[in-house]
This record gives structure tokens, sequence and C-alpha cells, in this order.
């Protein structure tokens, strides 16, 4: 494994490095020392590297991944996995708010809590947090999974597509046009095959799947009011 | 965008290091906050005597024999230190309610920053670390403190438009965020007789606390209705003489990392400002809830 000392070389130093890992090369694993809070830690990768950050990261780590898989040994700021094509983020403490904004691919993994806005305007990642979420998750919502294994904070799902969302805690509350959906086998199926990835012990038939009701897709004069 | 950053000591033997502490995490929060910094830091208690800060922009004239002044018209011992264009002043703690109306009269241009047993309040224009040196803030003493960098958003980058905030004797507010309401509460507190200087939300929003804790609130008590009345973005963060409490709106999106020690509970708007701490690597991290008022005691 590679090592990369953040503080004594530099976030430049740090991306030009990663960058620069050629497809033939055999040093794809990284560790990412002396994070300390960093901003923007291994941001736009495109190459299936492995790199671990010690220490926990401020905003937008691991930023519009592509193939990477990005693993921080610590807490992980706000906007983390903001835009991420594909890959893999596994975050081992919490994760701040915002976590997989706009994500259209890949998976994120956060085993403490997420906060508020976890998946906002999630466009196809799957997201399995081992602990609850805050407010406002998966706020406009339009494809990809949300799997929480602790409970979920207010307006869980407002104004969402069709993202899914799967539950085993309790849900504080449902935002507009969310509602409780029934679990087919096909979600079960889903569940047991993330809930492995995500290396977490949990039993797919103890969670409850959300999701649109589509009420809110199209204009209809009758919502004028709350447009 | 603005840069909060607080530390409230659990363990005595890191008090020495109070200012010191508190100035590398401002520094670490320039980037939120290049226009102005400020700094409200708790001393030592002196029994029965009390400190005020005051101001000046032409501080060589207006610091001459203030102290000698004063303390005629109080009758009274009075002593003055001078900070750069800073000053505290120590006097009998009996005296705190006139001094004000005493001090309009001997020096009009005069602003005064804080009033109490133990608070001071440094603040001016400026990259945080040319305030810090300016006041020589890492040499400061004491039980906790509260930092601020400020980008400003709401009005004009000016001394009395940085933070933090008085709201009355020991008592301090910093914000991070933007008040939409501030015009409409500006004239209500006006109605109630509550004078605010500036056009700066945050002043009416430690106006507001002011209000309610000289109408019979506690400062928790005014906080929660604070969570009613004040529309808009905010994470606050406020000092008393032995306390140290944090409120963030309902919809929390202004940053809030909390770590907490056997040694201390500190604040930053991102965990940046808190890794220069001792021993935050086994800290308990986290972020505050949304509209929960936290509050530490001595």
């Amino acid at each position: 494994m590679q090592t990369f000392d953040l503080e004594e070389k530099g976030l430049r130093a740090l991306h030009e490095t990663l960058r620069s890992v050629g497809p033939d090369s055999n040093e794809t694993a990284w560790e990412v020392v002396n994070a300390k809070g960093s901003h923007a830690i291994a941001v736009g990768l495109d190459a299936p590297l492995d790199v671990t950050v010690r220490g926990s990261t401020g905003y937008y780590c691991g930023g519009m991944n592509k193939q990477a898989t990005i693993r921080v040994d610590g807490s992980a700021g706000p906007g983390t996995g903001e835009n991420m094509m594909s890959g893999k983020i596994v975050i081992e403490g919490d994760a701040s708010q915002y976590l997989g904004a706009t994500a259209h691919g890949g998976l994120i993994v956060v085993k403490g809590n997420a906060s508020s806005r976890c998946g906002i305007s999630m466009k196809g990642v799957d997201i399995v947090v081992h602990g609850n979420v805050g407010h406002m998750a998966a706020f406009m919502g339009q494809s990809g999974n949300l799997v929480v294994l602790g409970d979920a904070g207010d307006a869980l799902g407002d104004s969402c597509y069709e993202a899914r969302f799967f539950v085993r805690g309790k849900v504080k509350s449902l935002g507009a046009d969310c509602e409780q959906k029934e679990m087919r086998p096909e979600h079960i199926e889903f569940l047991k095959a993330i809930l492995a990835e995500a290396e977490c012990d949990a039993s797919p038939e103890e969670f409850t799947r959300y999701g649109s009701a589509r009420k809110l897709y199209n204009f209809d004069i009758d919502n004028a009011s709350a447009y | 965008m603005c840069g909060i950053v607080g530390l409230f000591l659990k363990d005595k033997s890191l008090e020495p290091r109070l200012g010191e502490l508190l100035t590398d995490m401002l520094i670490t929060m320039t980037d939120r906050g290049p226009d102005s910094a400020g700094i409200a830091v708790y001393g030592n208690d002196n029994e029965g005597r009390a400190k005020l800060t005051v101001q000046s922009s032409a501080p060589d004239a207006d610091f001459s024999d203030l102290d000698r002044d004063l303390g005629k018209a109080l009758d009274a011992s009075v002593s003055i230190r001078v900070k750069d264009t800073h000053a505290v002043l120590d006097l009998p703690e009996d005296k705190l309610p006139q001094v004000r109306a005493v001090l309009r009269e001997l020096r009009p241009d005069l602003r005064i920053m804080s009033a109490g047993e133990t608070i001071e309040i440094y603040k001016e224009v400026g990259l945080p670390e040319d305030v810090a040196k300016r006041f020589d803030i890492s040499a400061l003493t004491g039980t906790h403190g509260i930092g601020h960098t400020r980008m400003a958003t709401e009005s004009a980058v000016t001394t009395l438009g940085a933070h933090p905030f008085s709201t009355g004797a020991d008592q301090c507010l910093v914000h991070n965020g933007s008040l939409s309401n501030h015009n409409s509460l500006r004239r209500e507190l006006a109605r109630h007789g509550v004078e605010v200087e500036t056009l700066n939300d945050t002043e009416v929003a430690a106006a507001y606390l002011t209000w309610k804790m000289q109408t019979g609130s506690t400062l928790g008590e005014a906080l929660e209705s604070g969570l009613d009345d004040l529309d808009g973005f905010y994470t606050f963060v406020v000092g008393t003489k032995d306390g140290f409490g944090v409120v963030r709106d309902p919809i929390a999106c202004k940053p809030a990392v909390m770590a907490e020690t056997d040694q201390y509970v500190a604040f930053g708007s991102e965990y940046r400002a808190l890794v220069g701490l001792p021993g935050i690597e086994d800290a308990r991290v986290w972020e505050p809830e949304p509209a929960t008022v936290y509050f530490w005691k001595h």
C-alpha cells in the first residue's frame, strides 16, 4: 500500500498522484494520512483505486467518484460522495449533511449515523446507513435506494420520484407524496444482497419500504395552492 | 458563510491555554470568514470587581487618563488595560449599573463591547490572524471562550458588525447564518423600548435574547422562544458567566460540529477547527441536532 501524507504534500499533489495511476499500475491501494478534516479529499477519481483516508474528512470527500473505493476511517463532512457516478464509499464514523447528493450510481455505506438531507436528489446511488438518518432524507430522490437500519427523521422522501427507501426503525414523519409500500419478494432479494455488501447484520424482513405516491408528478389544478 | 469556534473547559489545568487554543481554532476558520473576527473570553473571577471592555476609533485620545477620569466620576478605584483599539476597565461591581451613563459623558465616542464580572470581548475588521495578534488573544487565560470569523452578508464590514455581540452582563452571542425577519423584529423590539445600533441581523437576535431575559426568561427559555420568533438560518453559540450554549434552526443547513472529552466541550463550524485540541482523537464528536438547545455549565 502507498502512503500519502496530506498535511505534508497538500491536496493538489494528492489528486495529481491519484489521477496519474495508470490502468496497468499495480499501485492501486493508497492510504491518505493526516486528513485532519480537510476538504475535497479524493474527488473526481476515475480508476479502480482503493483509497483509505485516516481521520475525519471535511466537505465533499469522494465527490464525483467513478470506479474507486474510498474508505474514511473517521467521520465525513458535508456533501460526501456528492454526484458520485460509480464505485464505493465506506464511512466508518458518522456522515454530515447532504451525503451522496445527486449521486448517480455506486454504493455509499455509513457505519454510524448520517445527518440531514442524506441522499437529497439521489439519481441512482445506493446508500446504506447502519445508524439513523436526519430530516429531509432523500428529498426529491429520483432513483436509487436508501437503506436505513436505524430511524429516519422528519419528512423522509419529501417530493420524491422513483427512489426507494427501506427503513428498519421508526420514521418520524413522511414528506409530501411519500407513502409506505408493500414489501415484495424482489425487495427482500435486493435487501439481502445490499445488506451483505454493506456488511450489515440485519434481516431484510425487518424493513419497511417507502416510496412515491406519484400524486405530485404532474400538474393538478386541485393542488395549485401547494405548488 | 461564517466560522464559529467555542471552547468550554472542564479541566482547570487547560485554563492557561484557553487563548492559545482558541486562537488556533479561529485562524483555521479564516476561509469561512476573512472580513472580521472577534472573540469573547471569560477570565478569572475577581470577587467584588467587574470588567467593562470598550472600543475606540481614536484609542490614544480616548484611553488617555480614562481610568483616572472614570475613577473620579464614580468615586471608586478603576484600572485600565489597553489593548490596541480596545481597553478593559476594572471597577467595583456595584458601579456597573451607572458606568454606561458616566462614560457617555466622559468619552461620548467610546463603544461598549461587553460588561460583566468575567467577560472580555475583542473584535475588529481584518483577517482572524491579524485580529488575534492585535489583541494578543493567545495570551488570554480563562474558563471558556467563543470566537467568530465573519463573511458579511446582511450588513457592512465594520467593527460594530463583527461578532460576538453582547446580550447583557457576562453574556454574548455569535451567529452563522442570516435572519430574514430582522427588520420586522427590530421594529417590534423598538416598540418595547429596546434599541439596536446597527443594521446587522445578529445584533437584532442579541437584542431579542436580552429583551427576553429582561422580561423574565432564562437564557434557555429565551433560546427556545427564539426558535419560534427568529426566521432564517442560524447556528448560534452563546456564552454566559459559567455556561456555554448552542442552538441551530430547524432546517440546520449551517454546519456545526461538537467534541467532548473529560477536559472540554468544543464547538467548530467544521471539524478542521477542532483538530489541534488535546485528545481530539478520542473525543466524542457529533453534530448538534436541529431546533435543540444545548447547554453546559460549570
